[in-house]
């Protein structure tokens, strides 16, 4: 009997990955996990849909459906031809097995459907799941709108419902208490003004340890570019901005951070459709840049954060394209890895894949540039597939994640897909994941330690920092 | 009987024409008007390179990624979309009617063959579109009575049309219903689903041009 224990021990090591994560993915199922989807409790918006008067949800629906929206929302209603082609884009249907009700259009019928047929005569129980559907089974990746034979930006139409359910005061508690410091302090993760400066001072002198004449240059007035963060750095991830210094620094960059409300780019306001309160923070943004009379704005790398400062805050504010002129980290570091202002010392010993964030490659077609940099650092990059402008969400952007520990098992559930994509990398033997987003980070995190895929994810700051040449710093 | 004929050769089909295009002029019209009055994004960002590429990419076949990954779909949707533009078009009857009666000038007709073959398709599309509608869960979920009236309404037409050509039924009566199945096709283009043969362009080609003039990446 000994032996055959040890023996079914040594066939449950040998199990590779991928079998891992469909023996979880089997036992999720019988547990009932997928099941439970259906019971998730989220003060903000279980008390808010107690709330509700028929009065107030009709109101507010048309308000945004007829008043707000116009030709585009037609268009595409009135366009769509229910074919279904849009599904296979979708994680969440194809982490959900299939089930056609997390399908883009599926999700865009359990919503925009049926406030247009109901002419905003939703119950309160069906306002409760047009927020459950666009604050948690849509992360407004835009994949399926590069399915759609007609193009139809399905995350438009979920955008919009996510800013009807803000006007009827449902959305979920922890995304909506991140608004709030935003409307507050102008930064996502109530720092107070002070505690910003303090943090970045005690950056500049931990990294004064390893480069003697390293500066933090705060309120630097005419430099060549202003650095921006979301507020998460300072909070939670101080020594990405340590790394950051040390990289501008080395790379012999005139550079400059503000002192002021203005420093976060971050946006969750535009996730849950509080459009005021996203201009209010862009325009702090640009108004700190050009305050500081820069030539431009590069931000950390972050996706969502991106989006809004690139694409989506500016137009709000009216500006056809940003007011300040704004490079990703990934295009920042392309172009100082091209010009071998930062050169490797030695490389990550490893190969690599990498994970492209959505907002960055349906965003701004960085896919190519992110590799060059990790190509030139790594041992080399392993593709996933899909990649690139096709990439598979990480489940935790559009805010997804933002929506806290209550939605958390769902959204890991959810992307099972993402597991599948990783654990065959790892059975080809590939231990690290590069991707350019703290929201990826976040959700891969998560999935990589449900599954137990033994993985390892870095920042393309925490590659350049650790691998390249610092002529300034002391032994 | 020639009173039902003389009603859908006659007055009919100056309502359906009527219609069709009228239809589809208020409908472009409105589009365009709400759209510079409430969607200004559209014409700011718009791109007519980006949207020619986009549409070229998206009409022939095996161009797009998801036209490669549903390759039967693909192929039916691309020869019923042809079928049912060329045999309207270039059908004998339907010339020789239209120079007797208004235009006065004609075109070279495709051979009976042809149309005949192309009639088929169509049809025989209509039908594979409505087993997806059945049996495809993904489909299914998104699928309403509407959704088979129009697969109807398309059909009907090319079903009739066969049966007249091939003598199937009385002929008078088949030709009369094989008019009003066209006329009410025709008229129904701009007040339904099937106006997405108006709005393909714009849903398209703003698509288009999000994707290649402001974020540097292509859509298919």
């Amino acid at each position: 009997m000994a032996d055959i224990a040890e023996n079914t021990q040594a066939a449950t090591d040998a199990m590779s990955y991928i079998e891992r994560v469909a023996a979880k993915s089997a036992q999720d199922k019988a547990d009932g996990k997928y099941a439970q989807f259906a019971s998730i409790k989220d003060v903000g918006v279980d008390d808010g849909v107690a709330r509700l008067t028929p009065e107030r949800i009709e109101k507010t629906i048309n308000q945004v459906l007829r008043g707000e929206c116009g030709a585009r929302m037609r268009a595409y209603v009135q366009t769509c031809v229910h074919c279904g082609l849009c599904s296979d884009a979708c994680h969440h249907y194809l982490s959900n097995d299939k089930d056609p009700k997390y399908s883009p259009v599926g999700k865009v019928k359990r919503t925009i459907w049926k406030m247009l047929e109901k002419q905003g005569k939703l119950t309160p129980a069906e306002c409760r799941e047009a927020v459950v559907v666009s604050q948690t089974e849509c992360n407004l990746c835009r994949r399926c709108q590069q399915f759609c034979p007609f193009g139809i930006d399905v995350a438009y139409m979920i955008q919009t419902v996510r800013r009807i359910c803000h006007k009827l005061g449902i959305t979920p508690q922890y995304i909506q208490d991140t608004c709030h410091s935003h409307a507050s302090t102008l930064n996502q993760m109530w720092v107070k003004d002070d505690e910003w400066v303090d943090t970045l001072q005690w950056q500049e002198d931990e990294a004064r340890d390893e480069i003697p004449n390293i500066r933090i240059p705060v309120g630097k007035v005419g430099a060549d570019f202003m650095y921006s963060v979301i507020a998460p750095e300072p909070k939670f991830r101080t020594h990405l901005i340590y790394q950051a210094a040390v990289i501008f620094d080395q790379a012999g960059c005139d550079w400059t951070m503000p002192a002021t409300p203005g420093w976060d780019n971050s946006d969750m306001a535009m996730f849950t459709g509080d459009f005021e309160t996203m201009g209010r923070i862009k325009k702090a943004h640009y108004e700190a840049a050009q305050k500081l009379r820069v030539k431009k704005i590069v931000m950390g790398e972050c996706g969502h954060a991106f989006r809004s400062v690139y694409d989506v805050g500016n137009r709000w504010l009216g500006w056809k394209m940003p007011p300040v002129p704004m490079v990703h980290s990934i295009e920042f570091f392309y172009e100082l890895v091209k010009a071998g202002r930062i050169r490797p010392r030695e490389l990550f010993p490893e190969r690599v894949t990498f994970h492209d964030p959505c907002n960055t490659v349906r965003g701004r077609g960085l896919h190519e540039m992110g590799r060059y940099v990790a190509n030139a650092f790594t041992q080399g990059v392993v593709e996933m597939a899909p990649n690139k402008v096709f990439n598979i969400c990480c489940n935790a952007g559009g805010g997804v994640i933002n929506c806290g520990p209550p939605w958390k098992t769902k959204r890991v559930l959810s992307n099972r897909y993402k597991a599948e994509q990783l654990a065959r990398m790892k059975d080809q033997g590939i231990n690290t994941i590069i991707s350019p987003c703290h929201n990826c980070h976040g959700g891969l995190e998560d999935i990589i330690h449900y599954y137990g895929l033994e993985m390892h994810l870095m920042f393309l700051g925490d590659l350049l920092f650790k691998y390249m040449e610092k002529p300034g710093a002391v032994e | 009987m020639h009173a039902f004929y003389a009603l859908v050769s006659g007055p009919l089909v100056w309502a359906a024409f009527a219609l069709f295009l009228g239809g589809s002029i208020w409908k472009i019209a409105s589009l365009m008007a709400e759209t510079k009055a409430k969607d200004t994004y559209v014409v700011e960002y718009w791109s007519w390179s980006h949207a020619f590429a986009s549409f070229v990419h998206w009409l022939v076949p095996f161009m797009s990624t998801n036209s490669r990954r549903q390759p039967v779909m693909t192929v039916v949707t691309f020869l019923f979309h042809i079928g049912i533009v060329l045999v309207p078009l270039f059908t004998l009857g339907h010339l020789v009617l239209l120079e007797e009666s208004v235009l006065g000038v004609s075109w070279a007709a495709l051979p009976d063959s042809v149309v005949d073959a192309a009639a088929w398709i169509v049809v025989l599309g209509c039908v594979y579109f409505a087993w997806r509608r059945l049996t495809l869960p993904e489909v299914r979920f998104v699928t309403s009575a509407a959704d088979f009236v129009i697969l109807l309404v398309v059909a009907a037409p090319f079903v009739t049309g066969i049966m007249a050509y091939h003598g199937w039924g009385d002929n008078l009566l088949m030709t009369s219903l094989h008019m009003l199945c066209g006329e009410i096709m025709l008229a129904a283009i701009p007040f339904t689903r099937l106006s997405h043969m108006l709005t393909f362009w714009y849903t398209r080609g703003y698509t288009a041009s999000e994707f290649g003039a402001v974020r540097n990446v292509y859509d298919w």
